[in-house]
């Protein structure tokens, strides 16, 4: 894993497992603080307190086709060499809420990469869960709300070309807006 | 590039209902690719946006992409199930674009096996 985006899609990934309907990825550029922050926050089935603690832990997964779960530990790692850290917030049955930060320009920060078709991926290829992406640089911010392009397009799937392509055009016109310098 | 609104989501609508209203039997193909932390860090995701690029280009409206987890070969990732309605699924190993390019064609479109990429035939028994 050598880019944020990539991260964002495993955990992501993982927010859809859990059964969550409805996902919400937020990314926060500060450059007066020095700050980059990644939220992930999900409605799923959410953690008890010990599996809280056993998530960061490589060699503990509710897989059972193999013997490590290496997605939150990469992710923790990531934040650690960059000057930041990873907390996590869960109950059973209320979803469960991520946030990574980083110094931003920390050298050993990885780049954030192609958010573009983190996104995509996920509208994509989850197409019965919603997804919020708001991303936001200095003064500037950019938000996608599948919920509201869902209600425009009635029973046309969320993932039918044209409209994953309209999406695509969406966010590129958005991140164009807002300069990412992560 | 103009600015997308929310008319052309409109447009979009109509567009698609039009073509639905002509052809029934959608859904013909499901491509499950495989995003698992071990697939996301070995290209999955740039497997998937081709794949997704060339639906697009191609127009093929009846293809239906989605994403599952890690099933435990690791090791053989990123992997592809290309299902054709009523043939057995076919899963690919060691994907990356320019092969999932040549499954989209000629497997997908023309219904030709690539069997140099085939890691085995049959269902996913693990989610």
């Amino acid at each position: 894993m050598l880019e944020l985006a990539a991260h964002i899609l495993d955990i992501a990934e993982n927010s859809v497992r859990a059964g969550a309907t409805t996902v919400e990825i937020i990314i926060n550029e500060d450059a007066t603080s020095d700050l980059l922050s990644i939220e992930i926050n999900d409605d799923g089935s959410g953690m008890t307190k010990e599996e809280i603690k056993k998530a960061g832990d490589p060699f503990y997964t509710t897989k059972k086709v193999r013997r490590v779960g290496l997605g939150i530990p990469l992710l923790t790692n990531a934040a650690q060499m960059a000057g930041g850290n990873l907390t996590l917030k869960s109950a059973k049955g209320k979803g469960t809420k991520l946030k990574a930060t980083f110094q931003l320009g920390h050298l050993d920060r990885q780049p954030m990469g192609n958010i573009t078709t983190t996104i995509i991926s996920l509208i994509a290829g989850n197409s019965d869960v919603d997804f919020i992406y708001k991303h936001r640089h200095n003064d500037r911010r950019f938000t996608l709300d599948t919920r509201e392009i869902r209600k425009e397009i009635d029973d046309v799937p969320i993932n039918h070309p044209e409209v994953i392509k309209y999406i695509r055009g969406v966010i590129e016109e958005g991140l164009g807006k807002i300069k990412p310098a992560a | 590039m103009a600015k997308l609104t929310i008319d052309d989501l409109k447009k979009i609508k109509e567009k698609v209902h039009k073509e639905m209203s002509l052809r029934d039997g959608d859904r013909r193909v499901k491509v499950t690719v495989h995003m698992g932390t071990c697939g996301i860090a070995s290209g999955a995701r740039e497997v998937m946006d081709t794949l997704l690029q060339e639906i697009e280009a191609a127009g093929a409206n009846d293809v239906v992409v989605t994403t599952s987890g890690c099933m435990g070969l690791c090791s053989r990732e990123p992997l592809v199930t290309v299902e054709i309605l009523n043939q057995e699924p076919i899963k690919y190993e060691y994907m990356n674009p320019n092969k999932m390019r040549q499954v989209f064609k000629r497997h997908i479109l023309a219904g030709e096996i690539q069997t140099p990429f085939v890691l085995a035939r049959g269902a996913e028994v693990i989610r």
